[in-house]
This record gives C-alpha cells, structure tokens and sequence, in this order.
C-alpha cells in the first residue's frame, strides 16, 4: 500500500506504541500534523513553546521509561528546541524529536524557516538523521527508536524535508533491525566481574557510589539487593537519588558539591569504592587531584566505556547493561564462601556514624521568616514522600534533593548535567502525561519558573493539577551565594525585580493561587493545596529568606572532604 | 605522543563532520585527517594523526566508537605499520638550480611531473619526517609552493582493518 511520508510518520509513530507527542506545529510539519489531525491513537499535546515541548517529552521519559516524542516545525522551532535537547543529551534521557525541514530542493538556500538542523543539533543528540528519501523514512524512523533506548539512552532527532512528507512509497513497518556500525554490549565481563567480588569482598572502608544510571536501566532493586547483601554503605548522585531508598539504614544521602558530610567523607575516605552507573562528574568528586590524593580501588561499572576512566582511573572496569552486570556480581557474591570483615565494616559503620553526628543538613526554622528547606521538610511530610517531584535549577533544587528523601526511582525529576532554568514547570506536565494519577510537585523558584511561564497555560487546557511550590527569595539565589562566598559580597545582576503578583498571575490562567510569608502557614497551605485543591494546579508562592545559603558546599576547586559546613560561618 | 587512527565510518553525508566536530567539541588536537570511500564504496576510511596522552587517546578511541556511524576504530601506531604522506611541491627551476633540484629530487626518490620553463612540479611519497627532510633539504627561497595530503596508514601483515 502507497502512503506519504506524512502518513509513514505517523504510522510509525503507532507502531511505536507512542501514547504522547508534544509539539508545536508550523510550516514544514504541516503535512505531518494534517495526518495527525485524522487519527486518534495518540494524543498531541500543543504546548506554547518548542523547549517546553522537549522538556516535557524528556520528562515523559524520565518518569516512565517510556521514549518521550516530541515534533517542532523547521528554523526557529528547531533552534527553540535546542536547549531541551541538549538538556536530555547531557542526562542520557532516550527521546525522539521529530523535526520539519524546507523541501529538499531548498536546502542550503537560505529559504525561509530553514537552518541545518542536523549541523546545529549534532553536538547533542545521541544520533541524527537527514531523510533524503520517502523510502528511508520508516526505517529511519526504526532506528531512531532503537538508537534512543538502546546503550547508553539519548535523545535521537529525525529531520524530514516538508516534500518527502507529500511523496508516496510502499510502506511496511521493519520489524527487525541490525545495524553493523551499532551494537550496544550487553553482558559485563566475567573475569572483571569476578575481580570486583573479590575486591569487594577484601574491603575494610568499603563504599557504593549509584548514580542516574541506576534510574534510566531500572536497576534500582538489584542494587538495593546488592547493597543490603554487603552491608555496605550507598551514596546516590543527584541524578541518582532514589535508585537506593532514601530512607534506608545504609543510605548516605547525597554525595557531591552540596552532598551530605557522612557522604562526602566516606566517599574520600573508602578504601574499595564500586561506582555504579555514575561518572565522576565535577559536581560530584570536586578536585580530581585532591580526590586521587588517597589510595582506594574502584570498580566502575557503566555501559559507556567512554565514561570509565575519562576523570578518573579505575582499576575493575565493567562496561555493561547495569542489570545484567548486577545480577552477575551477585550471583557471585551469593554463591561465593567469603563474606565482608564483620569487625572492620562496623568500625567503618562507627566513624560513618560520627560523620553523621554532625547533622550537616541542620537548619533553624524561626517565627518570622521561612526558611526554604522547612517548606521541602513539609512538602515531603505532606506527601507522604511519596509525589514525582521536578525541580528547576539552582538553590531550590539543592534543598530539594536534600531534604525530599525519595525512596523510588523515577520520582525526582530535574536537570543534572545541563543545569537548565525553566525545566521545573514542563517537566511536571511531562510526569504528569505518563503518570496520570500521581501527586507532582514542581520546586522552583521565582527566576526559574519564569524562564517557562507560558507553559501555565498549556497546563491549564490539560487539566493538569500540577502543586508549584515558588521558593521565592527575589535573588538568582545560587548566583548570588557565589558572590557572597566568592566575588566580595558584590551582587552583580543577581536581583530578581518587578516579579508579577504570582497569585493575581496564576489566577488569570484559571488556577490556584496561594501567598504564604510566615512559617506557621507553610503546612496548613500545603495540606490545603493538595486535599481541598487536588484536582487544580495551584501556585504557591513562598516567601522565604533572602539570604539562606546551601550547605554542606564543596567549593569548586576544592576537595570533597574540604567542605565548607553552615555552623562553621 | 603521536598516534595514527584508523577509522572505517558509514559513507552517509555529514560523516566527516562528525569525527571533526567530536576533535573540536571535546577539545582532541587533529594533525592531519584524510577521508576517502573504500572498495567497499559504503564505507568510508578515515587516518587521523592526533598527539595526546595515554588518556587522552584511549577517550579518543573511544568517543570515536560511540559515533553511531563508525563501525571500526584502530589504533595504528599500537602495532607494525606503514605510514605514507604525498607532497606536491612546486619550486622555482631556472640557470643553475634546475640541475641541483633534479638531483635533490632524485636523491628522495621524488618524480618530477610538470615541466615548465622556469618551474617544476615534485612529487614525494613517504613519511612526514622524510618530506620534512626534503623541504629542508632544498632552497627554502624556491619553493613556490606545497600541497601534503596527511598521513595514510595501514597495518603491517595481518593486521587487517575491514569489516
């Protein structure tokens, strides 16, 4: 049977059992949306604006595991889309963008709407495609899929000219597919892996170090199992958080520039350190050097092989899919007759328990001013710890994954490796698509959340009851804690002025809007907004105190045990 | 230390972009880069000279595995191999020098390919150091003007890069 490339796409995209596509219609994709426009098996979720669409696809993505697809028009909805797609680049998430590009015979002439999509989006995507002809359309299309899930995920961009959309060619849906130039491993080595269980095994400061690539593999479980197998201690990277309960015995929370005292301290100071799905990310480790400074063994398992050893060497090196190399580790370890030195664990337990002591999180709530990190402390009780939080970025997600302690994956929803503003409240409507049921709380701020503030109206044609919990400090307030620490108290350009009435703003797009200036109405508002305002999105906008920092804080540059601790200022 | 790779890439357009904007991007220094199909007409060979630390060429090798589109990477200078650059250099021929430039071109096993009056065309195979050697080796004043193509390399018996 003869279809246009319009009719392809969409067929694909149901063979693909896509349940969403979020996108932005225009020129080059009108064919494709005409198509869209006559069937009904999946829903299109118009947005206001192309990075929204990407943001929420990604975030689809990353609260399901399902591949999140999105589809913007030529030129500018492909240069607006930019940022969400290099936000999922740097987090691994798999996605499939769908771009229009001018016809075929236009291409290089400048004509309107264009850009070379594939040159401009090439530094971010896992892979891209040009499709030059309708005949290549559906198994280009079967690639992207495969491309974006498979390996390490990533987000995979097809760029289709507007008349190969309105050519015709047989179409059959490829039900295999080979490439020879890509073959994700699967399988860790046995012998390395082998090497790790005897290592782990030998350990006397031992330490596991889980990062986001426990949450994109669904590996959660196993290594929750793995750990409480050893006994040993588990850190998680902000993008990690959840892949091990939070509120477990032998969890550390997090690690890193903001990470906990007792994470931070047992990271530099573990003698054998089993890296799980992380990289040694700068935010994570500090000063490499510093970190290298004390001899530890590590084992490093990814299924990016370009990730091990690119910040720091590692003596096991596993390259593999996380639950397969897990499963392996511990039929090992369950088989194995060696069990860790019970004496020297729960020596290290003890000093892990000193660094505890110290209660590097502590803040004071007073009377008058609320403080950010009570309102996260209440949102998580008020939940019951248990909503898909989204974040934007800066102090208030910092507070975030301090003090929500999330104990299931795919529950925390922000951006790690990008670090882009704006993602908090798209990312909350993209959680929402794929989990229609579920209590999503969006932590931002009052700079952050108008870097996407349009989005309130997409919000509101989708009847999305989306809690926006506003921590409103009138500063870019990461920025402005540098400054105080770092540039002389000199606060350049980091106010925040002329802010809209959030309330009066939320209000005229028909939602919720809520003010809470004293502490003792931060709980009653929450309890409120999620019983009596269930069904609504309500905007609750917090004032809290302008000069609030993030601690524990690792400077940069500096070493991971060198942190700087809120009751030493 | 240097070290020569050889790449065998999908022949789709924007290959070469690929490789090079991976160098740029992650910061790798290119020496040389030459790209040309196989007999394999689907395929592409690409030789990269790169310097770098140990670590910095295992990234390379292996950033270069992740493009989607490579389907091989080797590094040459691991093992046994041959490494071949061609030069054409054009240099002034008149009165005395045009004697002395065949002798000096003899002497490198060049071959001399254009002939005019006042000019000849050289042209020299080998490694880069030999064709440093030759540019030394000649009046620096009547060269004209110099064309290299970047290193080629291959793998010495039975190493065989091939799919």
């Amino acid at each position: 049977m003869q279809l246009t490339g319009a009719e392809i796409v969409i067929r694909c995209l149901q063979e693909e059992k896509v349940e969403y596509v979020f996108g932005y219609p225009g020129g080059s994709v009108l064919y494709i949306y005409d198509e869209l426009f006559k069937q009904d098996k999946f829903k299109h979720v118009l947005v206001r604006h192309e990075q929204a669409a990407v943001h929420a696809a990604d975030a689809y993505s990353r609260s399901s595991n399902k591949i999140g697809v999105c589809m913007v028009t030529s030129g500018p909805g492909v240069t607006n889309a930019v940022t969400g797609i290099a936000t999922a680049y740097m987090d691994s998430v798999p996605m499939v963008i769908i771009s229009g590009q001018v016809p075929t015979a236009y291409i290089g002439q400048d004509a309107f709407q264009e850009c070379d999509t594939v040159g401009i989006t090439r530094p971010c995507v896992k892979h891209n495609f040009l499709v030059k002809d309708v005949k290549d359309l559906a198994l280009t299309l079967k690639k992207a899929f495969y491309i974006a899930k498979t390996g390490r995920p990533g987000p995979v961009l097809v760029d289709i000219p507007k008349d190969i959309t309105n050519q015709k060619c047989d179409f059959e849906y490829p039900k295999t597919l080979s490439m020879r130039s890509y073959n994700p491993v699967v399988k860790g080595h046995g012998g390395q892996i082998k090497k790790a269980v005897q290592m782990l095994l030998e350990a006397k400061r031992p330490m596991i170090y889980a990062g986001g690539g426990v949450i994109l593999s669904d590996a959660g479980d196993r290594l929750t199992k793995l750990a409480h197998t050893l006994g040993y201690p588990v850190t998680n990277t902000l993008m990690g958080l959840g892949g091990y309960p939070a509120t477990d015995r032998q969890s550390l929370g997090m690690l890193g520039m903001h990470g906990t005292y007792e994470a931070n301290m047992a990271m530099q100071n573990c003698d054998v350190l089993i890296a799980v799905g992380a990289r040694f990310d700068d935010r994570v480790i500090g000063n490499p050097t510093h970190f290298g400074s004390v001899a530890r063994k590590i084992i490093h398992i990814d299924i990016d092989p370009s990730s091990i050893s690119k910040r720091v060497k590692v003596d096991v090196p596993i390259v593999g899919n996380l639950p397969d190399v897990l499963d392996e580790l511990q039929k090992l370890l369950d088989a194995s007759a060696g069990v860790p030195d019970p004496k020297a664990l729960a020596a290290w337990w003890k000093q892990i328990d000193e660094w505890r002591a110290k209660k590097s999180l502590k803040y004071k709530q007073g009377k008058e001013i609320i403080m950010p990190q009570y309102v996260v402390e209440k949102l998580y009780e008020v939940t019951g710890g248990d909503a898909f939080v989204t974040s934007d970025v800066g102090q208030h997600q910092m507070w975030a994954a301090q003090y929500y302690k999330f104990d299931k994956p795919r529950r925390w929803i922000n951006s790690g490796g990008l670090g882009t503003m704006g993602v908090g409240l798209p990312y909350a409507m993209g959680v929402r698509f794929a989990n229609p049921k579920a209590t999503v709380a969006c932590i931002t701020g009052e700079a952050s959340i108008q870097m996407n503030i349009q989005e309130l109206s997409t919000a509101k044609q989708f009847r999305l009851p989306i809690k926006i919990i506003n921590l409103n400090n009138r500063y870019l307030g990461m920025v402005r804690q540098w400054q105080q620490m770092f540039h002389g108290n000199r606060y350049s350009e980091s106010y925040v002025d002329a802010l809209p009435d959030f309330v009066k703003l939320a209000e005229s797009y028909g939602h919720v809007g809520m003010k809470i200036e004293r502490p003792a109405d931060v709980e009653p508002a929450l309890r409120e907004a999620f019983t009596k305002h269930k069904n609504d999105l309500v905007f609750m906008d917090f004032l809290t105190d302008q000069t609030a920092n993030v601690y524990p804080m690792v400077a940069a540059g500096k070493g991971l045990s060198e942190m700087i601790l809120a009751e030493e200022l | 230390m240097r070290h020569i790779i050889s790449i065998l890439i999908e022949n789709e357009a924007g290959a070469l972009s690929r490789v090079s904007g991976l160098f740029s991007a992650r910061a790798f220094n290119i020496e040389s880069l030459t790209v040309a199909p196989t007999e394999d007409a689907s395929l592409s060979r690409m030789t990269i000279v790169s310097t770098g630390s140990d670590d910095v060429i295992e990234q390379i090798t292996k950033q270069l595995n992740k493009l989607i589109d490579v389907v091989k990477v080797v590094d040459l200078s691991e093992a046994a191999h041959i490494e071949r650059e061609l030069m054409l250099v054009k240099v002034r021929a008149a009165g005395k020098d045009r004697e002395e430039m065949k002798r000096i071109a003899d002497i490198f096993r060049g071959r001399i390919i254009d002939v005019t009056d006042s000019t000849y065309v050289i042209e020299l195979t080998g490694n880069g150091s030999k064709l440093d050697a030759f540019l030394e080796a000649i009046d620096r004043a009547l060269i004209l003007e110099t064309v290299r193509t970047g290193v080629s390399g291959i793998g010495r018996g039975d190493r065989i890069l091939k799919v």
